[in-house]
């Protein structure tokens, strides 16, 4: 995007009673730009947040803020807004009272102020709910206005920390629609802090995908998806068959002791490998012409396609297919050189964060 | 469960209602309402309007509200900083304070008596420190003494509970949106503990308007408040009508602080304790 950086976290290190949540964490975000922490609940993601919201302070490093270090300005003196994770809206105001709640700390004239409650409202497709109580709204009414109430002071960035978490699939789908389109129409920056994958790619211009204090990739929703860099991002972004691999040599690496060839070069010669394959890039083809050969387990039907378990070769491959397959049918894998993602094994302390515990 | 059996297990709560509160209530206002042969008169109404009686009224509203403002301004900022103390020691600390609740209020103010006596424990214990002593005991400064702490955990609580169930979060919203302390305290604190606040208020000057055990033991006899001279009434004058007129007059200063007070109190959540 080649857009300056709005926001740098410079070597940012915070924990709770000796326990470390952030480690020499280095960040920087663009303007115009909707940016997705994504993560496992405790790997970091909301503290980063309330760093850069104020309400955190860390224990080591700085955080620039359009260029100015920000590190110890208090959160009602940053230009920044917040949305949080339970609304929090003022239960004793109306909801015109919420939304000016801001506008008046900021001494703006009455006209104004008028001005800029109906003209949130409509944004949030919620007019003429000026005088309602918060009791009276839903979930999704609450989390709108919880919107309005940050928008209306113009922040250069708005905070959100995992805002859909307690609404329902097809409001959370609508709120999904409704916060691009806001993104698109105030052309300001969005941090958004989530746990659900899916959220994060349909939303998110980049998204940082962290886990115990480290992040482990930096990328677009594509790039993380199909070109996961470790087994953690390839395991959490949707489901993968995550084997381990030896890389016999440029492009031939070894999978469950069969010779298959990538497109991946530069790990050296029999090197121990982290080797990824989405379920829907493994093709079933007739016994005897592909690579591996296996028996189907089980079968189940998830609308679009089949998610199939596959039993070959010493390891149960996770398939989606369009096809219907018996259980204990006998099958053939394939997979073509191009879907085969090979990630090293991780070596250093940053990377040990990668490890999987389910 | 059908109607017949739901009425008789009201029962025993109906007897006690009637027996112990409706049928007394009358008893006063029959003898408002009488004179001392039994005949209906105003007579005792007319008796009560005299000077001692409505300077005991005055002291009593006086000392009443002064007692109320000073246990707020102490409860208030000590909810406060209970509130933000970490979980563990806030309950106990509570409990602390609710402690003496649970020993006989007399025992009480008759040890503040003990302790407030000129040559009593406190001036004792000043004198050592080479400090002027004290001689608060029989003024009205003893009976809002005694008062104040008598009641203290009346204002203490329903603060405390109002101010519990403020969110941090709130806090948070409202810091974010550009509120520094006072604001917060302003706009946020005070309105959402203001039920709590009403509650302890009426709490605590309904008792002080009608308190009289306080004043005759802190008092010594020489703080008159509308309570004594309603219990000389029946105790010692043997004048149950004006008693009985006195107790209606003062009845109604109860029902109208809490008439004032309920058109603030918005609370649909039982932060208030009556």
């Amino acid at each position: 995007m080649g857009k300056k950086h709005l926001i740098d976290f410079v070597d940012i290190s915070k924990s709770y009673h000796h326990n470390l949540v952030l480690d020499e964490f280095n960040l920087y975000i663009r303007e115009n730009e909707f940016v997705t922490l994504l993560g496992p609940s405790g790997c970091g993601k909301t503290t980063t947040l309330r760093l850069l919201g104020g309400f955190e302070k860390p224990d080591k490093g700085q955080i620039l803020f359009d260029g100015a270090d920000i590190t110890n300005v208090p959160a009602n003196e940053r230009k920044l807004n917040t949305v949080f994770q339970k609304y929090s809206l003022f239960p004793h105001m109306s909801i015109a009272e919420n939304i000016a709640f801001g506008l008046k700390i900021a001494k703006k004239s009455d006209a104004y102020i008028k001005d800029k409650i109906s003209y949130a409202l409509k944004l949030v497709n919620l007019d003429g709910y000026e005088n309602r109580s918060v009791d009276s709204l839903s979930g999704g009414q609450q989390q709108r206005i919880a919107i309005a109430r940050a928008i209306v002071n113009e922040p250069k960035v708005l905070l959100l920390d995992e805002p859909l978490g307690a609404l329902d699939l097809k409001l959370r789908q609508s709120m999904q629609y409704e916060l691009m389109r806001l993104k698109d129409e105030l052309g300001i920056t969005f941090v958004y802090v989530t746990h659900d994958q899916e959220e994060a790619l349909t939303m998110s211009d980049t998204i940082v995908v962290m886990n115990q204090g480290y992040i482990q990739q930096i990328g677009t929703p594509e790039g993380i998806y199909n070109e996961p860099e470790n087994a953690f991002v390839a395991d959490f972004i949707g489901h993968s068959n995550i084997i381990d691999g030896i890389m016999l040599h440029d492009e031939l690496v070894e999978i469950l002791g069969v010779p298959m060839p990538c497109v991946d070069k530069g790990f050296g010669i029999n090197k121990p490998v982290d080797v990824v394959i989405r379920p829907e890039d493994v093709e079933l083809v007739a016994p005897g012409s592909g690579k591996l050969h296996g028996t189907v387990i089980s079968n189940l039907f998830k609308g679009v396609h089949y998610e199939l378990e596959v039993r070959a070769a010493g390891y149960e491959w996770l398939v989606h297919t369009t096809k219907y397959y018996e259980v204990g049918q006998e099958v053939d894998l394939d997979v073509i050189p191009f879907n085969i993602q090979i990630m090293h094994k991780p070596e250093s302390s940053d990377e040990k964060a990668v490890e999987i515990d389910e | 469960m059908n109607k017949r059996t739901g009425r008789l297990l009201a029962g025993p709560y109906l007897f006690w209602m009637i027996g112990f509160v409706i049928l007394p209530l009358l008893f006063v206002f029959v003898y408002a309402f009488t004179n001392s042969d039994g005949n209906i008169s105003l007579e005792a109404f007319r008796t009560i309007f005299t000077a001692t009686n409505a300077k005991a009224i005055g002291l009593s509203l006086e000392l009443g509200l002064l007692t109320t403002v000073i246990c707020l301004l102490l409860a208030y900022p000590l909810a406060m900083i209970l509130n933000g103390l970490k979980i563990k020691s806030q309950s106990f600390i509570v409990f602390i304070f609710m402690l003496p609740m649970w020993m006989n209020f007399m025992l009480r103010i008759l040890a503040w008596k003990q302790l407030l006596n000129k040559n009593g424990v406190l001036n004792a214990f000043l004198s050592l420190l080479g400090l002027p002593g004290i001689d608060i005991l029989n003024t009205p400064a003893a009976v809002v003494f005694g008062m104040v702490y008598d009641f203290l955990p009346f204002m203490l609580l329903p603060i405390y509970n109002a101010m519990s169930r403020i969110r941090q979060d709130w806090i948070e919203a409202a810091r974010d949106l550009g509120a520094g302390n006072l604001l917060i305290l302003v706009r946020i604190i005070f309105p959402l503990t203001l039920s709590g606040v009403i509650s302890g208020i009426v709490m605590v000057f309904v008792p002080s308007l009608t308190s009289f055990a306080i004043s005759q033991i802190l008092g010594g006899g020489k703080v008159l408040l509308i309570g004594n001279v309603i219990e000389q009434d029946f105790m010692q004058g043997n004048q149950w009508n004006a008693g009985s007129s006195l107790s209606m007059i003062l009845m109604i200063f109860v029902l109208l602080s809490m008439a004032i007070m309920n058109l603030f109190q918005h609370d649909e959540e039982g932060t208030q304790l009556w």
